[in-house]
């Protein structure tokens, strides 16, 4: 852990050494989301609403992964940018050291420019909590948190995943894309405006679903039956990242390196 | 222009190469395109009044916005270019016999070609076949349709000659990141990348009108689906004409400028 933190600091010093070009960055990021954002408000204006949906609560499940997605992009970079650390054979250098493969890959690279896009999530988690009247309570609280640990270790898994295939082919990753970038616009909406298999295959095999959709419903009340369930979904996304963790180990004892 | 169509004709090859790349990309255009059609098909269902554009055109639009999804974004780019510029060789390219703004402007439209023609097919094929409500529609009419090839064609150039502008900006900011984002976001806003204009509100339509993004992608597709009437169409081929004309004397005239304050160090 302690070397974590050193990667941390020294890459946090090295970004910060160019600062205006930092601080630019971090507004692009903010601009990118805010468009999108814009877009939603525009279409509400519009439509009114989307299945029952009302524009404040889809900004609710927006911001909430937006908020995950922004949190795992600055730290699990490392496993975005994976496929460059193979192409130059740095792989085989990380593997000589004496530490796990997991915590030097997750070191190598943090994105801290993302704080731009995080505070845009902060920002339309604000707006929409203002304007719906929710009772709250402690167990709501702790499910909105739990939603976006969530949300985090779903992402992260996710860029583990598309990490481990570079073990075998470097060509073709972009396709992880529909689950990184696709995954979080298409869990921005609430799961049940699309086809029934495109839901199922969105909450159970990736649970993208456990992360905005079915505890939003408890939050939101509109959950008739066992709460308790729709309040636990969470942690079934958060359970995502150790099959994940799994294949990434098996894919690290089948690497050959590119020599040289 | 014999020198300047075998660079097309060179590029055209190279870009022709990444057969695997282009494959992964066309999977992920039918997941967007899919995604998108089902989050417009929902809003439809709760549409209280009628919508400025039918489903079935919106369909069609969503297609043609993903097979062409590399004719219309403006943060495809040539990263070549923005090597050379920053790491000094510009020099060897200023030996060249030929005019820079024209030698680049061929280079960037085939790269732009050879990365639609490998995706595009695919796409348009699949989609035509697909049931409704997610299958695309035939054109309008036969006018639409040579109207919609000849405002695609010249929407294409219209989008070179304004990304010609973010290369030209990185002589003087050295980095291309930021000129790339900031135009590249505005730039797909208005020209109707994240939500079709006709959603939008009629202050926004406006200034979208007025600015030159919109060329390239949303009149060519909604030529094709009769949304925009074939008198419509032809004024915007005068407008793209006259754009083209703007854009290409401002960006010579800036890339020549540049050029004249251009210091290479070391040999």
């Amino acid at each position: 852990m302690r070397l974590y933190f050193k990667y941390f600091k020294i890459l946090l010093k090295a970004q910060m050494q160019y600062r205006i070009s930092f601080w630019l960055l971090s507004l692009g990021q903010f601009f990118i989301p805010f468009s999108v954002f814009a877009a939603l408000y525009f279409l509400f204006e519009r439509f009114g609403s989307i299945k029952g949906w009302t524009y404040y609560e889809v900004a609710l499940c927006f911001s909430v992964i937006h908020i995950a997605f922004s949190i795992s992009e600055c730290f699990a970079r490392g496993f975005d940018s994976f496929s460059g650390l193979v192409v130059r054979g740095e792989f085989d250098r990380i593997l000589v050291r004496p530490r796990s493969t997991f915590m030097q890959v997750l070191g190598s690279k943090f994105e801290f420019t993302r704080i731009g896009r995080l505070l845009q999530g902060v920002v339309v988690l604000i707006l929409a909590i203002w304007n719906l009247s929710i009772q709250w309570n402690i167990f709501k609280v702790a499910t909105l948190v739990l939603m976006i640990i969530s949300g985090i270790s779903v992402f992260t898994g996710i860029f583990i995943l598309a990490a481990t295939l570079c073990f075998w082919t470097i060509q073709g990753i972009e396709v992880a894309n529909i689950f990184t970038d696709g995954g979080r616009e298409m869990s921005q909406y609430p799961l049940n405006i699309y086809k029934k298999w495109v839901t199922r295959f969105f909450t159970f095999v990736i649970p993208f679903g456990c992360v905005s959709y079915l505890p939003l419903m408890y939050i939101l009340d509109k959950v008739e039956g066992n709460k308790l369930l729709f309040m636990l979904t969470p942690l079934y996304g958060i359970l995502f990242i150790f099959p994940c963790l799994l294949v990434w180990r098996f894919g690290v004892k089948h690497y050959k390196s590119t020599g040289s | 222009m014999k020198a300047y169509f075998s660079v097309f004709k060179m590029r055209l090859i190279n870009g022709m190469q990444y057969r695997v790349a282009a494959l992964a990309g066309v999977a992920t255009q039918f997941f967007w395109g899919f995604m998108f059609i089902m989050i417009y098909e929902a809003f439809y269902q709760s549409a209280v009044q009628t919508p400025p554009i039918e489903l079935k055109q919106l369909v069609s639009y969503m297609w043609l916005q993903q097979a062409f999804l590399v004719f219309i974004v403006l943060w495809y780019r040539d990263g070549e270019l923005f090597n050379l510029i920053t790491s000094g060789n510009i020099a060897y390219e200023l030996c060249r016999p030929c005019e820079l703004y024209g030698f680049w402007y061929a280079k960037l439209i085939a790269q732009r070609l050879s990365g639609a023609m490998l995706r595009c097919f695919p796409i348009l094929i699949v989609a035509f076949l697909l049931p409704d409500p997610y299958g695309m529609s035939l054109p309008a009419n036969f006018s639409a349709f040579v109207l919609f090839v000849a405002t695609l064609t010249l929407g294409l150039l219209v989008l070179v000659s304004i990304s010609m502008f973010i290369y030209i900006s990185v002589f003087v900011t050295m980095s291309p990141i930021g000129s790339l984002l900031m135009i590249g976001v505005a730039g797909d806003f208005f020209a109707g990348g994240i939500i079709p204009i006709p959603f939008m509100p009629s202050w926004l339509q406006r200034i979208a009108y007025v600015l030159p993004f919109r060329l390239a992608a949303d009149l060519p597709f909604r030529v094709y689906s009769g949304n925009i009437p074939v008198n419509e169409a032809l004024v915007g081929i005068l407008t793209q004409v006259i754009w083209l004309v703007i854009l290409v004397t401002l960006g010579r005239f800036a890339l020549n400028k540049a050029l004249q304050r251009v210091v290479v160090q070391g040999g």
